[in-house]
């Protein structure tokens, strides 16, 4: 399959791929993600993850030798900052607590990667407070860190891993088009957010989709 | 009297956060209580900052504490990110154990948090009173509200 192009490990290069990427999506998908926010919410979700995540990337580029801890700070730091909406303070802890999770090391290896990210889920929990089924970007995030255990539980490398954790975010989008909301501005029409997709949940599924397709 | 507790004031629109400020600072009267404004991401962009509260936070705490008073959605998240940040923008570390995030309303929390701060009371009362800041004018409504 991969063949030579397998990586086991994610560096700084490959956070800054995977966080560009990010970016690249979040631009080409923005009025797609404002209009899902107009169903149910404030119509700010692509504005803002696309002003948040343009400022990360200027400061990738500024700083081009960080480290994994010292660059997924500054992407949690740049986020809390710049988006504005709730997906500031939720994205920003996410990337504030995969930093945490690298602490002096150079690079993750496949084992440390699922447990920063599962590190960066469990600080979105604690901020938002928010549970799988109450529409949010948790619905995404939760079964696609669940997915990338699994999958290395198993035996499976970062790529596949990665593969199985972005089949799970789709997964996890797509099932909240039924639910009613129960966090957030979406929460205040009750029954009416019932319908319509999460944009939370899928800018997340963007994020899971970009890091299978950079890392590992 | 002792130092006053200091205020923060979160809003997505910098405008709304300036206008209840300057409404606050009209019962503070000639007492000297630090209020301190985080709102929008810029003039015009409307938009939390957890770094921006930050940094609010620090401005106003006085040794006596800080009370936030915050408006809705990520304000909330933002207010609580920003504890979490108080490193980063060099606090002092015992801010956070004195940062108080208020669940009382924004305009009439902050009416009544700067009054209450006027007079020297302590950090606990001034949230306590804030966050009771809509019972007068629930009180005075009667039944009628909910008809």
């Amino acid at each position: 399959m991969g063949g030579l192009r397998v990586a086991e490990t994610v560096d700084s290069a490959a956070l800054g791929r995977w966080l560009r990427a990010f970016a690249d999506e979040v631009s080409e998908h923005a009025d797609e993600l404002t209009a899902l926010d107009s169903a149910i919410g404030d119509a700010d979700h692509g504005a803002n993850m696309r002003r948040g995540m343009a400022a990360v990337v200027a400061k990738l580029d500024g700083a081009p030798d960080a480290g994994p801890a010292a660059l997924l700070k500054s992407a949690g730091m740049t986020l809390v900052s710049t988006v504005g909406g709730a997906s500031g303070p939720l994205y920003g802890t996410l990337f504030l607590r995969m930093a945490t999770a690298a602490g002096d090391r150079e690079e993750f290896d496949a084992a440390g990667f699922a447990a920063a990210l599962r590190a960066g889920l469990d600080g979105v929990v604690a901020r938002g407070k928010a549970a799988p089924g109450d529409k949010t970007m948790l619905d995404a995030l939760v079964p696609a860190v669940d997915a990338l255990d699994a999958a290395l539980s198993d035996g499976a490398g970062l790529r596949d891993a990665l593969r199985a954790a972005a089949t799970a975010a789709d997964e996890g989008s797509d099932a909240t088009v039924p639910l009613v909301a129960r966090k957030g501005r979406a929460s205040y029409l009750g029954e009416r957010s019932a319908g319509h997709r999460d944009p939370g949940a899928t800018s997340t599924a963007l994020l899971v989709n970009t890091a299978a397709a950079t890392l590992g | 009297m002792s130092d006053p507790v200091g205020i923060v004031v979160v809003s997505h629109s910098r405008a709304l956060g300036r206008a209840a400020a300057d409404l606050a600072w009209e019962v503070t009267g000639d007492a000297d209580v630090p209020v301190a404004v985080a709102a929008g991401l810029d003039e015009t962009t409307m938009g939390t900052d957890a770094a921006a509260i930050a940094t609010a936070i620090v401005q106003v705490d006085r040794g006596a504490g800080v009370v936030v008073l915050m408006d809705l959605g990520s304000a909330v998240l933002s207010a609580e990110t920003a504890l979490d940040l108080l490193d980063e923008v060099g606090a002092d570390p015992a801010t956070r154990g004195r940062t108080l995030l208020c669940p009382g309303p924004l305009v009439e929390g902050l009416v009544v948090a700067a009054a209450t701060a006027s007079t020297g009371a302590d950090r606990h009362r001034v949230s306590a009173d804030a966050a009771a800041a809509l019972g007068p004018k629930r009180t005075h409504l009667g039944e009628s509200w909910d008809e």
